[in-house]
């Protein structure tokens, strides 16, 4: 028997998946029908019983950033979901929209009706243009059904929902920058406070959550809080997907109760890559400290990976075998960073430029020992004095890689050049192939 | 050349979506792109114009988010992720063998106007990796030979269709109009999820 429990995958391989009818007849829209039921109150009380924690990355409670937004103050309310998706290695709510769009839409009516939102929006990340439609015509055919609109179910509840597409910028998948990305501005992060559950879409009270935690809600709903809780651990309770991809031998989504190891995902995987061994991996994106063969039993939780150095992040493991060069690997992930900087606040963007440098000088053999310790200076410069997490990401596979493999860099100096063969590495022998 | 009456009622829809008129910058930004293939002065201004914003702002938008386009893409954009994960499994193999294949670097187009190519970040299809999109729509598992194979189908009009969306390849320009919200009606098509995305199901249902 295997750890696995699918919720969200649950009914993933029927072919007609993301159509309304499909969802319905595996179950979907009873959760909205027990909500609308319900006081607002007394469902934004269950999913805070359910310690249902944010799925996006930064893992705070769902059920307490719904009851952040204050009541009877005759302002509008807004749910945004963000599904931005694009946190390298992370892979899970757009194969999740693509197969069931429709669990989001539950989900969005359940939040917006206990948050007393009349207008939800998703802002989806805009390189994906199948998901877009998934997504746009399960919201069309939602309206026909009578589950947005006016009067929903008869309950007095009225719902407009808005698809956004982005346009190619990492920086929206941050609350504030997303939020000003959808007022028409440049996506660049807010100064907090005010927090968006006070200020948020249009200066109104707003809660910003991310695809899979609003998509948990309806089975919640469902099937109550005892349930969710009987998955998971002490404080990260409930099932959720960890995406594996690399040098496994059977990549893909895994959908399993918080706290499972890499070691148990791995068995499940297949493996990695037959003839070859585990070197880094990374628990929840590129922006969480890399892990290596140290923790194949760090529990992958909240706590669990927090204890160990790193973040839960989103669930991404990236894994990398022995081929792999670290500072190849970490040089890509701080191009991607100096790329997606938004330029507001100094020390992000240009720290992240300093940083590109360095490494390329170290990636070509050209740095020396005491680059090392100039590299980790600047990172201490960079983290933590921006508005947002960014650039924080963007010292996260440095600091990490100098903690594991210090003596790879000085490799690359000894050997005038990186001592890896890029193409040992590729899933294919040859470039021809 | 100014846009059509038609062209206009579909930006007042656009509009209309949102309780406040400028955040329809975005899709609007899609929308000329869909018209014109990239964001020309005449769409700036329009927008502008529509937003009741200035020409200057929405510059400031368009010139922020890297789907904007200052010049023409090509019928078939060719996106090859070279993002860490994906460039380690083959990423980077496969953008420099398509380099020397069609004759043009980053951002260029082929003469013919048929194929841009741009190096991309992560597009959420890391278990599919190495991933090239095309149009915005997913190619998984490619190596250097399948996206030599792909970008000649498509400059011979016969392009190989997505492995995860709909059954034909549509044109850039087609499907930024379906970023600008405007539904081609083919999101029935296509599989509901690719093999990697079932695993863990298969698994849990006791598959192997």
């Amino acid at each position: 028997m295997s750890k696995l429990t699918p919720v969200l995958s649950a009914n993933w391989d029927d072919k007609d998946s993301f159509t309304i009818e499909g969802y319905k007849r595996a179950g979907g829209y009873q959760a909205v029908t027990k909500a609308l039921a319900m006081e607002p109150d007394a469902v934004i009380s269950m999913i805070k019983d359910s310690g249902l924690r944010g799925r996006g990355g930064a893992g705070f409670p769902t059920g307490s950033k719904w009851g952040f937004i204050p009541q009877g103050d005759n302002k509008e309310h807004y749910l945004v979901v963000n599904a931005d998706e694009s946190e390298p290695g992370t892979c899970k709510d757009m194969p999740l929209l693509l197969a069931n769009p429709h669990v989001l839409i539950e989900g969005i009516i359940i939040g917006s009706y206990a948050i007393r939102a009349n207008h939800a929006f998703i802002y989806l990340r805009g390189e994906v243009v199948h998901v877009f439609r998934r997504v746009q015509q399960a919201i069309e055919d939602a309206y026909k059904a009578g589950l947005l609109g006016k009067n929903i179910g008869g309950k007095g509840f009225d719902l407009e929902l808005t698809l956004h597409a982005g346009a190619g910028a990492y920086i929206c998948g941050e609350e504030t920058a997303l939020l000003d990305s959808l007022e028409g501005f440049r996506g660049q992060p807010r100064l907090r406070p005010p927090f968006p559950a006070i200020a948020g879409l249009y200066a109104k009270p707003t809660v910003v959550n991310n695809v899979e935690s609003i998509a948990s809600v309806p089975a919640i709903i469902k099937n109550g809080v005892e349930w969710f809780q009987t998955m998971g651990t002490e404080k990260s309770k409930g099932f959720t997907l960890y995406s594996l991809s690399g040098h496994v031998n059977n990549p893909g989504q895994f959908e399993a109760p918080l706290g499972i190891t890499l070691r148990e995902l791995l068995e499940l995987a297949g493996g990695v890559r037959t003839g070859h061994k585990l070197k880094f991996w990374t628990p929840g994106g590129s922006s969480t400290p890399m892990f290596t063969d140290e923790h194949l039993d760090t529990p992958l939780d909240y706590e669990g990976v927090s204890a160990a150095g790193s973040m839960l992040g989103t669930k991404a493991l990236q894994i990398f075998d022995e081929t792999t060069c670290v500072v190849r690997a970490t040089l890509r992930w701080c191009e991607f960073y100096k790329h997606e900087s938004c330029g507001k606040c100094t020390p992000c963007r240009e720290g992240t430029w300093w940083l590109v440098q360095m490494l390329q000088d170290l990636e070509d053999g050209k740095g020396t020992e005491a680059d090392l310790a100039k590299l980790l200076d600047l990172c201490d410069n960079i983290a933590g004095r921006s508005f947002c997490a960014l650039a924080d990401g963007a010292v996260a596979p440095i600091i990490s890689s100098l903690k594991y493999f210090r003596d790879e860099y000085l490799a690359h100096q000894r050997n005038g050049g990186c001592p890896f063969d890029p193409v040992a590495s590729t899933l294919f022998k040859t470039v021809g192939a | 050349m100014n846009f059509t009456p038609d062209q206009l009622k579909i930006m007042d829809s656009i509009i209309a979506r949102y309780p406040r008129s400028r955040s329809a910058v975005m899709p609007l930004l899609h929308y000329v792109q869909a018209l014109d293939g990239y964001v020309t002065p005449r769409g700036i201004e329009k927008i502008a114009e529509l937003l009741e914003i200035s020409t200057a702002e929405v510059t400031a938008v368009s010139s922020f988010y890297t789907q904007y386009r200052t010049e023409p893409a090509g019928e078939y954009h060719v996106g090859v992720c070279i993002n860490t994960l994906c460039a380690v499994m083959g990423g980077d193999a496969i953008y420099d063998s398509l380099e020397t294949h069609l004759g043009i670097k980053n951002h260029e187009t082929t003469a013919d106007g048929k194929v841009s190519i741009e190096r991309i970040e992560c597009n959420a299809a890391c278990d599919y990796a190495p991933v090239v999109m095309v149009n915005w729509e997913f190619y998984d598992n490619q190596t250097p030979q399948s996206v030599k194979d792909l970008v000649d189908s498509a400059r011979a009009g016969n392009p190989t269709p997505p492995t995860r969306g709909p059954k034909t390849l549509r044109t850039w320009k087609q499907n930024s109009e379906v970023l600008a919200g405007l539904s081609d009606g083919l999101a029935n098509e296509g599989v509901s999820a690719g093999e990697a995305t079932l695993l863990g199901l298969k698994i849990a249902k006791g598959g192997k």
